[in-house]
């Protein structure tokens, strides 16, 4: 009896550690990058305290000659070609890892296990030193450019790095694996019987996949999508390894803004507007996923 | 009955899993309108045999015909056949109606053709007011009529059963033979029902094919398997039965004399029995009458255990240090048990045991 007495405060008191950590960890920094973004700039970097929303504002205006607010949509085109890297990204990471995680599923458990392994096995080395390793094979005397000339398809190539394609195959490399293991997970929970059920009412194997496996297979997808699309948000390193600094980033503006250009303020405001893109992400999937997921139970 | 075309001919298909034969040369033939059953005890190879009929799996050899055409190059969308199967496999992201729809819709059937036919279906099997359900929302004897509706939709030539009863609890189970039953007579399609319950098998099927260790067994009606089969595996299997080694004295025709080890003389129908040889004695125990029901070859024993099962009673009678199982029906005799311990008279006709060479 006393024990149950005991319990409700225990899991009040249990979970403090937890809170402090988060509290300490999570939102006490967000609260200073919120404040941060809303201070003033600093003469030698850093900032100054006070309360204003100048930097927000250069997110899309400049300042003209006179002062007069000019548009400028340098850095919405920044914002708009993350968004759209990551959304790329997140569909050939889908498109590739779909039929991955369906082989793996189809194989026999001793086999499946070594597989799952083998996905896993890139998040053993450090994500610099993978990303490095794309320049050398897309970098100028590297690995592709040397086999087509090896082949006699080419004499010389401009360089295949520091463009957006550089990036994205960066990207999906990176994050695959964060895709091919939910997918794989609910593959495996497939039962066999149902794709037998599908053939023998004349379905053949592609109206299989779309009409039985894919639809099974969606809380899968769905949560490798958040997965993959959540970090490429915030990629730093593809867009200044394989980018070169040319092509930016929100990652490696706020980077940037915080290093080299000395604009704490204003590297912390799009800093938010990074977080502010993510939480958006987050809560439309946790819309859209509980009415599915119902359905699913 | 007039003679009906061939649904399917099996012709000596064996089926090799690694080392282990599942299946041996096995051979037979379905005819149209037929409810067939294959029976047997689990591993005896009838799920293969199924599961080779619906395409999942090929024979090592042999060749399989689905009226007059060979299907084993066919993949199991390409066959006119439709299985129900053990766990019903519905899908559970698809509503009733759109299960039922999913074979028309493959087919390619025109969509006012096709929801005629659901509701058609849905109609039959009695589930119209469920149409819109999820199959997690069904019990599971409405799981099961989903599954029939959903593979008869299709109008195939032979739909095929595989254990369709075995999730469902006694009674459902009744219920659902009588309605598998008339579902079949009423759409005239061929059924082949795969059990291994014996009474289930006897109760539905026009005929029934006994398999064992890979082989076939028996074949034959409800009838023919009970009361004359063709071997001890069968007389086993189907029902209970007391087992007498015998002594072959003579064979003429399809009649032997044998002698029981009680020294007791028997005349009567065999199958393969070898003069001069060993054989088995099948008599079942409710052809054993007692005390006054004790007619023909009489003889005198103890018992020494007694069943009551509600409608029967099963005793247990030692007879010169032979066990015979002898069944009682309780309707006639009201009230009346013998107990264990009890001297009593036992009788069975000569005619009613069978001779059992092999």
């Amino acid at each position: 009896m006393s024990g149950a007495r005991f319990r409700p405060d225990f899991r009040l008191w249990g979970l403090l550690p937890a809170w402090v950590i988060m509290g300490f960890t999570l939102i006490l920094p967000i609260g200073i990058v919120v404040l941060v973004a809303f201070g003033t700039r600093g003469a030698y970097g850093g900032f100054g305290w006070g309360f204003s929303g100048a930097s927000f504002q250069q997110i899309l205006f400049q300042k003209g000659w006179t002062e007069e607010l000019e548009f400028n949509p340098q850095y919405l085109e920044i914002i708009a070609r993350t968004l759209w890297l990551a959304a790329l990204t997140t569909a050939i990471c889908a498109a590739l890892a779909t039929p991955v995680a369906y082989y793996i599923a189809c194989q026999p458990p001793k086999r499946r296990a070594a597989l799952v392994y083998l996905v896993t096995l890139p998040f053993w080395v450090s994500m610099i030193v993978r990303v490095y390793a794309w320049l050398i094979i897309l970098g100028n005397d590297g690995v592709i450019e040397k086999s087509l000339r090896a082949v006699g398809l080419v004499e010389d190539i401009d360089s295949l790095l520091f463009n957006n394609t550089a990036m994205l195959l960066g990207m999906v490399y990176s994050y695959i694996p964060l895709m091919i293991l939910p997918v794989f997970a609910s593959m495996e929970k497939l039962d066999g019987t149902l794709i037998e059920a599908s053939h023998d009412l004349y379905a053949n194997r592609w109206v299989t996949a779309r009409r039985v496996i894919l639809p099974l297979a969606r809380p899968g997808i769905v949560a490798g999508a958040v997965l993959v699309f959540v970090p490429c948000l915030g990629a730093v390193l593809e867009p200044i390894l394989l980018g070169g600094g040319k092509q930016m980033l929100m990652g490696n503006l706020i980077q940037t803004q915080f290093g080299g250009g000395r604009n704490w303020p204003f590297g912390a405001a799009v800093a938010v507007v990074l977080m502010a893109l993510v939480m958006l992400v987050l809560m439309i999937n946790a819309l859209r996923t509980r009415p599915a997921g119902e359905a699913a139970a | 009955m007039t003679p009906r075309g061939k649904a399917i001919e099996v012709k000596e298909v064996s089926k090799d899993f690694g080392t282990f034969r599942a299946l041996e040369s096995v051979s037979f033939e379905i005819f149209d309108n037929e409810f067939f059953t294959l029976l047997g005890p689990s591993g005896c190879g009838k799920t293969t045999l199924l599961r080779m009929l619906a395409g999942f799996d090929t024979p090592t050899t042999g060749s399989i015909h689905l009226h007059g055409r060979p299907i084993l190059d066919l993949p199991p969308h390409k066959r006119r056949v439709n299985t129900v199967f053990q766990s019903y496999a519905l899908f559970p992201h698809l509503s009733v109606e759109q299960n039922i729809a999913f074979g028309l819709e493959n087919l390619g059937w025109a969509k006012d053709r096709r929801l005629a036919r659901t509701a058609a279906m849905l109609d039959m099997v009695h589930m119209t007011q469920f149409a819109r359900r999820r199959p997690d929302q069904l019990s599971g004897g409405q799981r099961q009529r989903i599954a029939l509706a959903r593979a008869l939709a299709p109008e195939p030539e032979v739909l095929l059963l595989d254990e369709p009863l075995s999730a469902l609890d006694l009674k459902l189970r009744q219920a659902m033979r009588d309605e598998l039953r008339q579902l079949q007579r009423r759409t005239g399609i061929t059924f082949v029902f795969v059990t291994h319950d014996q009474e289930e098998a006897l109760d539905m099927s026009d005929r029934i094919c006994v398999l064992g260790q890979g082989r076939i067994q028996h074949l034959g009606t409800p009838n023919e398997i009970y009361e004359d089969p063709e071997n001890r595996f069968v007389a086993d299997f189907i029902g209970e039965t007391n087992f007498l080694a015998v002594e072959v004295l003579e064979v003429t025709g399809d009649r032997a004399r044998v002698r029981t080890p009680m020294g007791l003389e028997v005349t009567t129908f065999q199958k393969g029995a070898i003069a001069g040889q060993k054989a088995m004695l099948s008599l079942r125990p409710e052809k054993i009458g007692m005390e006054d029901q004790a007619t023909g070859e009489v003889m005198r024993g103890r018992i020494t255990n007694r069943n009551y099962m509600g409608g029967y009673t099963h005793y247990t009678v030692d007879v010169a240090g032979t066990e015979f199982r002898v069944s009682k029906r309780n309707a006639v005799t009201h009230g009346q048990s013998f107990e264990p311990g009890r001297e009593v008279t036992l009788g069975f006709r000569q005619d009613s045991a069978r001779v059992l060479g092999r």
